[in-house]
């Protein structure tokens, strides 16, 4: 990881909220801040409700950000988009969502569904070109040419969300977000699709920011992880600092749960909890403590140092 | 650890031969081959196996779901359930109409959670009402009596706020919050079999483990039955009694939990466990089994797994294998376990691995 390098993406104190009644407002994503290189895998890791959906969702610009800035290759997407700002946006950015079946178009035959965002956009001058493109990227995800024509429903959850994935691949984006993309996968399909994944990383160069909930497979795929907690980026760092030498007791507490395939073991095995407001940690409080270049922590300074007299 | 007990007087659930296949505008689909397989009381089975091996096709089958261009073509699925006033009574799943399923047994005997939440949520209506919804349809009770249980179960499922999420839609929640609304639902009427369709694969591994925690928590209070359908191994290891392997539209390995996890004998197995990632050790490839699994349109001449499996006999190309009993609990659809076939290891790889968690868990 070379500090020169120009980070593809750029998100900086980054706030999405909601208003959910006349009284009531969510903070979803709450200021946070990280970079994705050019060609690297970005984990983004949290409990559910955590933010790490709304975050995507924000940076492909599902959302008006409430505050902050997103710098993606050289062009500011967070504000009102111009137009050509926004098709190099939905041309070289995509997303894999979490429920395949709400994203896909129940009427259209899958080999359409895939093939839409080329003709949104014109990417192709033929259909012939087009359909060369839908062919290859089926072979990629391990899906046949006679299943392209029938429609989502036909398909077994598995099965729908190597469509979700053939469909944003297609176009040869740039970043990928995969939100919890292989969550619904069983585990050999999994490892067929992260290993696919970094394949098409290693020949195209794509970007991902890869967001899960099973650390075991971010661990696989990630270069760096960001872990997320009440919409807060509370620790952040390379693969191997996060699982060598986690700081944040909420890190901690999420490697604990992994749950380890050993019955015997594991019938027995009782995860650390964390409650935040137990222990009186206050993200709000809180300031980036950097470890090291890559490794850093949202803490007080007081918790910094209880968290690391250990 | 003490092992469950299968007494054949405590079967809630048999299914004998089930075939099931789907009409499509291409062909023929035949989903289902040939499934045998028992759940008892109080028991915890995991169904595991390959996307489109028929995990979620069975159990739809069991509540009254089946899409309606599936047929049931042979077989049974017997449930014994006691009525309220203690009598025992047979129900033969593949013998009633859906409807009767969905109105005789759904909710209050056989529940299920889904694995998609948001098609089993009405967008429409607030989680509140869809949790009352199942209790003031199947219990006399009060309004006010069901809202106050529905408060109750989303705390219980870990909703935080509860009377927040109470008035809210689903789509205000995250994809974690919904799945544990669906569960809330599906024990809003103490069933007797949960059905928990990846229930937990929205959620994650913090939240997992409580609700994991939560389900048997309850399953121990009431002494229902549950089955798993999940590709998270570690989540089988932490909760299932009893495993059954599908591939291509069949069981191929089943047996206690142990049997299975410690001595796996069916190559599909092997490579399931293979492809599982492993946070103690460093490489940065993940083992995927060859090839993709067999288009159930065509005839499946000889056993399903073979073109995928370097282990292969020739006979695997002619013939399906049967099921056979290589001790305790443990059955496995093999023609490797033929007394007459050749010897083949376990791969080295997976053999380590193995004996780590044996040594870990102290067996032998
Ligand atoms: N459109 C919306 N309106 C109101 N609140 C929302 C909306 N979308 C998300 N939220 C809230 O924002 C928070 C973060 O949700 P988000 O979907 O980003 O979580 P997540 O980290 O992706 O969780 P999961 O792992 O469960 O998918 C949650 O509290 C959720 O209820
Ligand atoms: N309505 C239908 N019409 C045609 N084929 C169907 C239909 N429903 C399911 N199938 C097929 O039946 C097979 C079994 O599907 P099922 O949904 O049971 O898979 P699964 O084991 O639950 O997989 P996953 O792990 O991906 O959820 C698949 O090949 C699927 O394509
Ligand atoms: S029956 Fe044959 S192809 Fe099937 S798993 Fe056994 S050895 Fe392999
Ligand atoms: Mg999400
Ligand atoms: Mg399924």
């Amino acid at each position: 990881m070379s500090e020169t390098r120009k980070p593809l993406l750029h998100v900086e104190d980054l706030k999405q909220y909601f208003r959910v009644n006349r009284k009531q407002v969510t903070k979803a994503v709450d200021g946070i801040s990280f970079d994705i290189y050019e060609g690297e895998t970005y984990g983004l890791v949290g409990e559910s409700g955590s933010g790490k959906s709304t975050t995507g969702r924000a940076i492909i610009r599902l959302y008006d950000p409430t505050g902050g800035k997103i710098i993606f290759d050289g062009h500011d997407i967070s504000g009102r988009l111009s137009k050509e700002d926004e098709r190099y946006l939905r041309t070289n950015m995509a997303m894999i969502f979490q429920d395949p079946m709400a994203c896909l178009n129940p009427r259209k035959k899958v080999k359409e569904i895939i093939a839409e965002g080329l003709e949104i956009h014109h990417l192709c001058s033929s259909q012939a070109e087009v359909d060369e493109k839908v062919n290859e990227v089926l072979d990629k995800v391990g899906l046949s040419r006679e299943q392209a024509t029938r429609f989502p429903h036909q398909f077994s959850g598995g099965q729908r969300q190597r469509v979700g994935i053939a469909r944003a691949l297609v176009m040869n984006p740039r970043l990928v977000i995969a939100d919890e993309c292989i969550s619904a996968l069983d585990v050999s399909i999994q490892a067929q699709v992260v290993n696919l994944m970094k394949d098409l990383q290693d020949d195209l160069g794509t970007t991902y920011l890869f967001i899960a909930h099973d650390l075991s497979m971010v661990k696989y795929i990630s270069d760096r992880i960001g872990v997320m907690h009440l919409g807060h980026i509370v620790e952040t760092g390379t693969t191997d600092e996060i699982f060598e030498n986690p700081i944040h007791p909420y890190t901690k507490s999420l490697l604990s749960a992994i749950p380890h395939p050993n019955p015997i073991v594991e019938k027995k095995r009782i995860a650390l909890s964390y409650n935040k407001d137990e222990e009186g940690v206050d993200y709000e409080a809180g300031h980036e403590h950097v470890l090291s270049e890559t490794h850093k922590v949202l803490a007080t300074d007081e918790e910094f140092a209880k968290w690391t007299a250990a | 650890m003490a092992k469950f007990k299968r007494d054949k007087n405590e079967r809630v659930l048999s299914i004998r031969d089930l075939n099931i296949s789907f009409k499509t505008n291409y062909g023929t689909v035949r989903a289902i081959r040939g499934v045998r397989l028992d759940l008892f009381q109080g028991e915890t089975i995991a169904i595991v196996g390959e996307s489109g091996s028929g995990k979620s096709v069975t159990v739809k089958t069991m509540m009254g779901i089946l899409d309606s261009n599936g047929t049931i073509d042979s077989g049974s699925i017997i449930y014994r359930c006691r009525e309220k006033d203690g009598s025992e009574i047979e129900y033969d799943l593949t013998k009633m109409s859906q409807k009767d399923i969905r109105y005789k047994l759904c909710g209050k005997h056989i529940a299920m959670v889904f694995q998609d939440p948001m098609t089993s949520l009405d967008p429409t209506m607030t989680i509140g009402r869809q949790i009352m919804e199942p209790i003031l349809e199947h219990e006399t009770v009060s309004r006010a009596e069901a809202a106050d249980r529905a408060l109750k179960l989303l705390d219980e499922v870990g909703i935080n706020e509860p009377s927040k999420t109470f008035k809210q839609y689903p789509h205000e929640l995250s994809g974690g919050m919904r799945q544990r609304v669906v569960i809330a639902i599906a024990l809003a009427c103490d069933p007797d079999i949960l059905i928990c369709d990846e229930p937990t694969t929205a959620l994650d591994v913090t939240i997992q483990a409580k609700i994991l925690e939560k389900i048997k928590e309850i399953q121990l209070k009431k002494n229902i039955s549950v089955i798993y359908i999940t590709h998270d191994l570690g989540v089988v290891a932490k909760v299932a009694d009893y495993v059954a392997v599908m591939y291509a539209g069949r069981i191929v390995e089943k047996g206690n939990i142990n049997e299975v996890f410690y001595d796996p004998r069916h190559p599909y197995t092997w490579g399931l466990l293979s492809s599982m990632p492993d946070v103690d050790t460093d490489s940065d490839r993940l083992f995927a089994i060859p090839g993709s699994p067999p288009n159930l349109m065509e005839e499946v001449v000889g056993d399903a797994f073979a073109p995928r499996n370097p282990f292969a006999l020739k006979i695997d190309y002619r013939e399906e294998p049967p099921m056979y009993d290589v001790g305790g609990q443990h059955r496995v659809a093999s023609w490797l376990c033929d007394p007459h076939a050749p010897k083949v290891e376990v791969p080295a790889e997976l053999k380590v691995r193995i004996e780590k968690m044996k040594k870990e868990a102290g067996v032998q």
